[in-house]
């Protein structure tokens, strides 16, 4: 089969490699048909996430029909059609029992390497280092999925890949880091970052009962899409100064909750984001926490920092003494997608929200080295890729068409 | 003597880190190993009372030193020897690291020695204090006899401690050379657990360096280690300790290897599953048998039973084992065909 291999930094390359096949009883195997390159998926691309090795196959976002089950599987057969979440969960221990999925005991093979770096394992991810698991991803097509009686759901058939293939991970990553600001009624929730997460996020928090959201990037077209579409208000980190514009629009407060769907790639300027671009250029430092920074020092006192962003190692200048000082609540972690699934489907098939607003380019899975590269310098628009294997490559721009605007309601 | 040298010789006394007693499977319950709870709460909760003999030896030490670093001239006048106000200084400097040392590291022994050697050469200092010319050879005799009586306090204090710690040393040697202890917790029954771990023909599921474990009768089994290069190494095990849903012991009888181990199970607090804590002796015989054997345990024998009680764990909680041997993935380079996960993927053709 096709697959999109991680061969070094920025490096990537379609390859032939061998069909999955069935590896425990509990396995499935399914064929792809739409896969999506994450913001996540960037930290790879760029070399921040450690315990990567040449021939990696990529990808965590994906969704496809199933082909073959293993003995322990009865709940899927051949020819369903199912949505993937990104984290691997057995569903028996006592993480899975407790509905953290993401924190599964029981699927990363190689658990002993993230104990060594975090003192415990989370669950094994797809696609997203041999420290997470080693999992071959789904940037590809076909990918064996373990425990698949606990993760994929089936979707409906009149429900088009594009509505439903971010239940996956970015609906609920956002879903899930609106819900831990505990949102009451009235509540200011400032956002920083307007990439997928972010937009789901932003919505999230209108859906779970914001009253106002604010959002923060500095490409127009994310900032367009969160202002338009999501009816955030917004600001550019480019054009005024972020702490002092959310002081003044909460009456000199601050947000009551702040999200960081940034992580460890921040961009940012001033001196400290030099410090960190110098630090991590130079192997002395592993994150860039601007935006974590930025978000500790906006929140109101007493308020909730939730941090759907990825980090990595060990992040420098991080004013915890604001976050003792300001009693605020810290909640964060990979998001458990398998809780989410089935609420936001529901959400889905209601018409509440349509998550494809967030596609601007449909892409041939040949074509995955390229999108990475758009996707990474924000060209062409670009706010997020679905991959399609076997779609034909077009000559010319192989621009997908921009979809047209959601309506969320 | 120190705290840390308390807790591992309560430890010792007790048993529980004993090889013996892993060897001999402890059927009666006295020398049984205790449950990972109970160890590890006394370990860290008992910590002995704060006033013994070094650490009052420490403030001695700090006294002096104070006195003899800041009022020279007048501890000088005080032993008899006017006039040495620098020899004193140095003497309260000495003091004073001798004093911090006992006070503030967590190993006694070199400090109590290093006063016994300060205590020597006030004597010899002392004893110079003593010729017929010092008018005041009073107070210099006076002031050996209040130091002799101090040496002899500190020569009691530092053979007490150096014992001791030489059965410290030994007890935590023996832990690291040849014992492994780990403790994992599965989201099922002692019971279950307990029967899993009895049927011996389990043991190669889970601990992938057996090759096979098949019963002989109730007590005996045969297991088959695989070795390097297809080469098997074989030998008999019985079982020394027996007690349903509680604890399993097994040791070698006969083969190439010795080999002992004892597996406990305890009930998680708060209902929350079960401890399973495994600890493993291994006494490779000299020769060819040796390297190989410990060829197959690896650099680190730790690791191996850490990951065969996660694996335990897995397959109780799931029926599998994660894995992902056998997954496709695109060319490996030369440092992922170092690695486990890289080697044991299939790799794709250069397209």
């Amino acid at each position: 089969m096709r697959a999109n291999c991680w061969n070094g930094v920025r490096d990537l390359r379609v390859e032939n490699v061998p069909d999955p096949k069935i590896i425990n009883p509990r396995d499935a195997i399914i064929r792809v048909t739409s896969t999506a390159i994450c913001g996540s998926d960037l930290h790879l691309y760029d070399g921040f996430i450690p315990t990567m090795l040449a021939g990696d196959i990529l990808g965590h976002e994906f969704m496809g029909e199933v082909i073959e089950v293993g003995p322990g599987v009865t709940n899927l057969k051949a020819g369903d059609r199912v949505v993937n979440p990104f984290p691997i969960a057995c569903g028996n221990c006592f993480f899975c029992q407790g509905e953290e999925f993401s924190l599964c005991e029981n699927s990363n093979p190689n658990a002993w390497i993230a104990e060594k770096l975090w003192g415990h394992s989370p669950a094994g991810l797809f696609g997203y280092s041999h420290m997470l698991g080693g999992y071959a991803g789904g940037q590809a097509e076909y990918v064996r999925i373990p425990f698949a009686d606990v993760g994929p759901i089936k979707v409906p058939e009149h429900l088009d890949d594009d509505k439903v293939l971010f239940l996956s991970d970015v609906f609920p990553t956002g879903y899930m880091a609106a819900e831990n600001c505990n949102i009451r009624p009235g509540d200011t929730v400032a956002v920083w970052g307007c990439g997928p997460v972010g937009l789901f996020a932003i919505a999230s928090a209108f859906i779970l009962g914001a009253e106002r959201v604010i959002a923060i990037d500095r490409v127009p077209e994310r900032l367009r899409l969160a202002r338009e579409h999501c009816k955030a208000e917004t600001l550019d980190y480019e054009q005024v100064n972020v702490l002092e514009a959310l002081r003044e629009m909460t009456g000199g407060r601050g947000p009551d909750s702040c999200i960081d769907a940034v992580g460890l790639e921040a961009h940012g300027h001033g001196f400290f984001a030099t410090y960190d671009k110098v630090k991590t250029a130079t192997f002395m430092g592993t994150d860039r926490p601007t935006a974590l920074r930025e978000a500790i020092l906006a929140c109101r006192n007493g308020g909730t920092l939730s941090v759907p962003g990825v980090y990595g190692g060990f992040l420098d200048k991080v004013p915890f003494g604001a976050i003792v000082n300001k009693a605020l609540t810290v909640k964060t972690g990979q998001t458990h997608v398998q809780r989410y699934m089935r609420p936001l489907l529901e959400l889905i098939e209601q018409g509440r929200i349509d998550p494809s607003f967030i596609i601007s380019h449909h892409l041939p899975l040949e074509d995955a080295p390229r999108g990475f590269q758009i996707f990474r310098d924000k060209q062409e628009d670009c706010t997020k890729i679905v991959l399609k294997p076997g779609m034909q490559r077009q000559t010319g721009t192989g621009q997908g068409q921009p979809k047209e605007p959601p309506v969320l309601h | 003597m120190s705290t840390d040298a308390s807790e591992f010789e309560g430890q010792g006394r007790r048993g529980t880190s004993s090889a013996a007693d892993v060897l001999e499977g402890g059927t009666d319950d006295a020398r049984a190993p205790e449950g990972i709870l109970e160890r590890y709460s006394s370990r860290y909760t008992s910590r002995g009372g704060t006033m013994d003999l070094p650490r009052t030896l420490g403030y001695v030490s700090v006294g002096l030193g104070l006195a003899g670093v800041l009022a020279p001239r007048a501890m000088s006048r005080l032993i008899g020897m006017p006039g040495n106000d620098g020899l004193l200084r140095f003497i309260g400097v000495r003091e004073l690291a001798s004093g911090a040392g006992l006070l503030t590291q967590r190993k006694a022994t070199p400090w109590l020695w290093s006063r016994v050697a300060g205590d020597a050469m006030d004597l010899a200092v002392l004893g110079t204090g003593l010729r017929p010319s010092n008018p005041y050879r009073g107070r210099a005799a006076g002031a050996m006899l209040t130091v002799a009586a101090i040496t002899a306090l500190d020569v009691v204090a530092s053979m007490r401690d150096s014992s001791q710690s030489s059965e410290v040393f030994r007890v935590v040697r023996k832990r690291q050379d040849k014992l492994i202890e780990h403790t994992v917790s599965v989201n099922r029954s002692p019971q279950d657990c307990y029967a899993f771990w009895r049927d011996v023909s389990n043991l190669s599921r889970f601990s992938p360096m057996l090759e096979k474990v098949t019963a002989i009768d109730e007590k005996r089994s045969h297991w088959v280690l695989r070795g390097p290069g297809g080469k098997k190494i074989e030998w008999d095990s019985e079982i020394t300790a027996d007690e349903p849903g509680e604890r399993i012991a097994w040791r070698s009888i006969s083969g190439d290897v010795k080999h002992a181990g004892s597996v406990r199970f305890q009930p998680a607090p708060g209902g929350r599953g079960t401890f399973v804590s495994a600890m493993m002796h291994f006494q490779p015989p000299g020769g060819h048998m040796a390297t190989a054997v410990s060829k197959m345990l690896g650099k680190d024998p730790n690791h191996q039973v850490r990951e065969d009680l996660r694996r335990f764990k897995s397959l109780l909680e799931t029926g599998e084992v994660p894995s992902t041997r056998g997954q496709p993935s695109g060319r490996r380079g030369f440092i992922g065909r170092m690695t486990r996960d890289g080697r044991e993927s299939r790799e794709g053709a250069l397209s």
